[in-house]
């Protein structure tokens, strides 16, 4: 496990100024998981992107941790659904011009 | 620029209050945010209207402006100042901004959009992540049979990229670090880039595998023996069993197409035959093939 890969929750707070309950509610639903290394709370890197979706949502769109939760939930569907619908696209693409 | 009503963007009135403007906007801003409209230009295009409506009407002085001056209200100022110079001079204002430049008159709102942050992101000191820039990328199916080297000039950079063999169609591959620059330090966005893989050959594709149709003579499917099919990637002797009916499937195991990061695996190619029966038969011919009928 590359350490550097990982960023310190209290930095992040710092960064984007919240709070540090902000980022304990969102790891109680599930929504990102704290890991701890060396006794500090972090965060892998690649939840940035997420962590910043939810940190404008809350903030800008004035939704709480549950309502963030359900947005996410729906955004992985859509993003299966159109997944799926490449998929479909292109396999229709076998029976075209025959 | 065409005038736009701020009112009716946000869909209330114009006596409407603070606390109804901000709900409106609110509202909208829900809505249409682009992180819950993820690739939806129309969205977007729509939350920057309701941003720059909230950007003004939140704010009372300039709110006022808008009321009195309508799409010159930035101007305001020094079209009053000009009113005052030309005395007591009788003047209408006719809402042609008196000769003022209005082509800056959205400009001032874009940069807040870039990073789809709202109206929270300007002259605060937060950091955030730069835009992600989306861009397609047009291949035919034969560039994508092999691993190659392409470059790209995305927002005037030139980006060298691997393209891996074995890319779908509306695939997209994230580009750390590609993207916009951070705000406030923060880091740069990723570019995202969607495949976007034309077929010209003669072969049909689902995910790693290939079809294809052959034409087979009537008598080398009655009779059985050799033929020479196309492959993606060359030609290929199949042997053809005796009585074979039209329409027969056969696998050709791994010669389809490369499986995407797997280096070495090839999914399969299906071929159907198509049995073609003879046509202007002499009359010898349709004599056999009469005494063949005969016999069955």
């Amino acid at each position: 496990m590359e350490n550097q890969e990982y960023i310190p929750i209290h930095q992040l707070c710092t960064t984007y100024q919240v709070e540090i309950t902000f980022f304990n509610e969102l790891n109680e639903v599930g929504l990102i998981e704290i890991t701890t290394i060396a006794e500090k709370q972090c965060l892998h890197q690649d939840n940035i992107s997420d962590v910043e979706k939810m940190i404008r949502m809350h903030l800008d769109l004035e939704v709480n941790i549950q309502g963030i939760d359900v947005v996410f939930n729906l955004l992985q569907k859509v993003d299966k659904l159109q997944e799926k619908l490449i998929a479909t696209e292109n396999r229709l693409r076998i029976y075209e011009n025959d | 620029m065409a005038f736009i009503d701020y009112y009716k963007t946000l869909g209330i009135a114009k006596t409407a209050t603070d606390k109804e403007i901000k709900k409106a906007y609110r509202k909208l801003a829900r809505k249409y945010h682009p992180d819950v409209n993820p690739n939806d230009e129309t969205a977007k295009k729509k939350f920057q209207e309701v941003n720059e409506a909230n950007e003004v009407l939140s704010n009372a002085e300039n709110r006022k402006k808008y009321d009195k001056y309508g799409k010159d209200w930035k101007h305001a100022e020094e079209f009053e100042k000009q009113r005052q110079q030309q005395g007591n001079q009788q003047q209408y204002y006719q809402g042609q901004g008196g000769g003022f430049s209005e082509s800056d008159y959205s400009d001032f709102f874009e940069s807040m959009f870039s990073g789809g942050m709202g109206g929270r992101s300007r002259g605060g000191s937060v950091k955030f992540k730069g835009q992600d820039f989306n861009a397609e990328l047009h291949l035919n199916l034969k560039d994508v049979y092999k691993t190659h080297k392409r470059t790209l000039t995305i927002n005037g950079k030139n980006i060298r990229l691997t393209i891996p063999a074995g890319v779908k169609n509306g695939q997209v591959i994230k580009i750390k670090g590609h993207g916009g620059p951070g705000v406030n330090g923060g880091p740069k966005g990723n570019l995202h880039i969607k495949f976007s893989i034309a077929n010209h050959t003669n072969f049909k594709r689902d995910k790693n595998n290939l079809y294809a149709t052959v034409d087979l003579a009537m008598y080398k499917a009655i009779l059985g023996g050799d033929i020479t099919v196309d492959t993606f990637n060359g030609k290929v002797k199949l042997k053809i069993k005796a009585e074979t009916q039209n329409e027969t499937k056969v696998k050709l195991k791994g010669k389809g197409f490369p499986v995407y990061k797997k280096e070495g695996q090839f999914g399969d190619l299906y071929i159907t035959y198509k049995i073609k029966t003879p046509t202007n038969l002499t009359d010898k011919e349709k004599e056999l093939f009469e005494e063949l009928a005969k016999l069955r």
